[in-house]
């Protein structure tokens, strides 16, 4: 008993503690920026201005003054959105088909769809540059949506297939009894019964979508470009400009900070695939 | 109406087949009970009339319709399920009114229906609850309630009360016979319990690997089982059936009598051994008896509570015309 009893003594304290230790140090990169978008670029390098300093808000008003923060953040915000709406509207008929009228191949196409994860992006990047530049596609907001909304639409259609067999067939089946078509069945008991997971599964898209870099940066120059792209630009050798690229990066993470920090419930669940209720 | 015939209905799942080509009639207003061991093909059957598999082969044809190509909301026919598949996100009147919305009625006509539903499974003070927030009782009420809203010409129910317990098992038993009284609706009812088999049937339809080995009213399955299966699988306790030559004395392979149909007596009975467990239940008696020289354990029914305990020697005798007999192929001779 007193062994069970220390036990639960000891992770009741140290199990906090080493969570806020690891919380800490995840953080801390982040507040690190934040500190020093509010530098000027001189400051920002010398260790004895770390903390104490005089706070600036020049880097933000040289950002939305030289750069048109504005229309990166539009751009990202349009091919985020679009793209996470995309790979729904894709992923939702898909998973349904294969949760509740698997084939025999089913499983096959599933673990195929992850695998196209597999593929090392650099392997396809030449080929994908001159193919969207010969048919004109180069740096359009199509372009990115359709990447992003791909790249993703594996993950997407993996977790709504996890959230879509925890429904019973049954449920479905009382519905083609009580007169629903496919469509009826999807919109009347699917939608309603999955919203929590759909809700994560976009919410994660988003991000991922926000985040993305590899492609964005190099498939976009001007009109298409994300706020990926205004960071990698901003790109300098060591020690120059930090004070600037830390108040671009701050403005690009800015708002998927906030967003997670609303969403964190349904962000755990979806990074769990519903594991955690 | 609502009278269904199969005609040579054959189902396979991949290479499996789980119900070879069979053929059945359900007249209208018949309560007809599927009833046959876990894993016979009892759900698929009635899923293949419900329209939610489809037919490897053969026909069904519903009051003269072949609903091959007709979808299952369109077959006029309503499921209750052994899960109860209620819409967890709609209150209760909105799952009974759910197949009406889906049918286009008029507002006050759900309304109504709903109302008239509600009243006679006495839902009222439920309509605004989620399913949730039921009993499995009620849940059962409210699938039996959407179900009946339909009109529709058959009912179809799946092992509806297997989840319920025992004393509310019986009761939804005599509702949905009740409901059958008044309604006068073809059911078709599927379960592998064959008490509830033998209280609400008309028509018994007893099936094995898919396979029907009889149809018969209650009565003519208890009297007159066409094969060893369908003796041993209809009336409880178990039908005692032994070989040897106590069957052949009656020239038959095999033979079987039910518990009921040994008599206990007090000395020079046709048969005698020693009591093992007896179950006392009031009413009747049960007594397991061995030593008999038969070649199996031997059940016997006494009226009443009797009083013979472990080990003390019984007297039995066999109603004559009470034997079944059967051939080496297991098939009734009669
Ligand atoms: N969708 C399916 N795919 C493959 N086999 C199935 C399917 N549905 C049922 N079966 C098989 O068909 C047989 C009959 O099943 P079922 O009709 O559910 O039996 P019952 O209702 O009598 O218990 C079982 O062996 C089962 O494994
Ligand atoms: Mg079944």
């Amino acid at each position: 008993m007193a062994i069970v009893a220390q036990h639960s003594k000891f992770s009741k304290i140290a199990m906090p503690v080493l969570a806020w230790v690891v919380a800490l140090i995840f953080f801390f990169p982040i507040f690190y920026m934040l500190l020093t978008s509010f530098k000027t670029d001189a400051d920002a390098v010398k260790p004895e201005f770390l903390f104490s300093f005089t706070p600036t808000l020049e880097n933000y008003t040289n950002m939305t003054d030289n750069y048109d923060y504005w229309r990166f953040a539009s751009n990202s915000v349009i091919t985020s959105v679009s793209a996470t709406i995309f790979a729904l509207v894709v992923g939702v008929p898909c998973a349904y088909a294969m949760a509740f009228d698997p084939s025999r191949g089913t499983k096959d196409i599933l673990m195929w769809m992850l695998s196209t994860k597999m593929l090392p992006a650099a392997a396809v990047l030449y080929p994908m540059i001159f193919l969207t530049k010969s048919i004109g596609l180069f740096d359009t907001h199509f372009l990115v949506i359709m990447v992003l909304s791909l790249i993703n639409l594996p993950i997407v259609i993996w977790m709504l297939f996890t959230y879509f067999k925890d429904i019973p067939k049954d449920i479905i089946e009382a519905g083609k009894m009580d007169g629903l078509n496919t469509w009826g069945e999807i919109k009347e008991i699917l939608i309603p019964l999955a919203w929590g997971g759909i809700a994560s599964t976009a919410l994660l898209t988003f991000i991922f979508c926000w985040n993305e870099a590899y492609w964005t940066v190099r498939l976009t120059t001007i009109d298409a470009a994300t706020l990926s792209k205004l960071i990698e630009g901003n790109r300098a050798p060591e020690g120059l400009f930090f004070g600037r690229l830390s108040a671009v990066s701050t403005a690009a993470v800015g708002p998927i900070v906030v967003l997670g920090w609303f969403c964190q419930k349904q962000l755990v669940q979806g990074l769990t695939f519903g594991a955690v209720k | 109406m609502g009278r269904i015939v199969l005609e040579n209905v054959s189902k396979s799942f991949g290479d499996t087949q789980v119900i070879p080509p069979l053929s059945l009639t359900i007249e209208d207003g018949e309560f007809a009970v599927f009833v046959g061991p876990s894993g016979c093909g009892k759900s698929t059957l009635l899923r293949l009339i419900a329209g939610l598999e489809e037919v490897s082969g053969g026909s069904i044809v519903i009051d003269g319709t072949e609903v091959a190509d007709v979808p299952p909301a369109k077959r006029g026919l309503a499921m209750v399920f052994q899960s109860y598949a209620l819409y967890p996100h709609m209150t209760v009147r909105k799952n009974i009114a759910f197949p009406l919305r889906m049918a286009k009625m008029t507002q006050s006509d759900i309304d109504a229906r709903v109302n008239q539903a509600a009243s006679v499974l006495n839902l009222n003070d439920y309509l605004e609850r989620k399913p949730g927030q039921l009993s499995g009782g009620q849940r059962q009420r409210v699938a039996i309630g959407r179900a009946i809203v339909r009109e529709p010409s058959a009912f179809l129910f799946d092992e509806p009360l297997s989840n319920l317990d025992a004393a509310l098992r019986v009761g939804m038993r005599m509702e949905i016979l009740e409901l059958h009284n008044k309604l006068e609706t073809t059911m078709i009812y599927v379960t592998h319990d064959q008490v509830e088999a033998m209280t609400m049937a008309n028509k018994i339809v007893v099936l094995r690997a898919g396979v029907i080995e009889q149809v018969g009213s209650p009565l003519e399955l208890y009297r007159s089982p066409r094969n060893k299966f369908v003796a041993s699988f209809i009336g409880s306790p178990k039908m005692n059936i032994f070989e040897g030559d106590e069957a052949k004395k009656h020239n038959a392979h095999s033979i079987g009598i039910r518990p009921e149909h040994i008599d206990v007596v007090k000395s020079n009975g046709e048969w005698q051994g020693t009591v093992g467990v007896a179950e006392h239940l009031g009413s009747d008696t049960f007594f397991h008896i061995h030593n008999t020289g038969l070649s199996e354990i031997l059940t016997v029914r006494a009226i009443g509570d009797v009083n013979l305990r472990n080990g003390d020697t019984i007297h039995l005798n066999p109603r004559a015309d009470d034997f079944h007999r059967f051939d080496e192929k297991g098939l009734r001779i009669t």
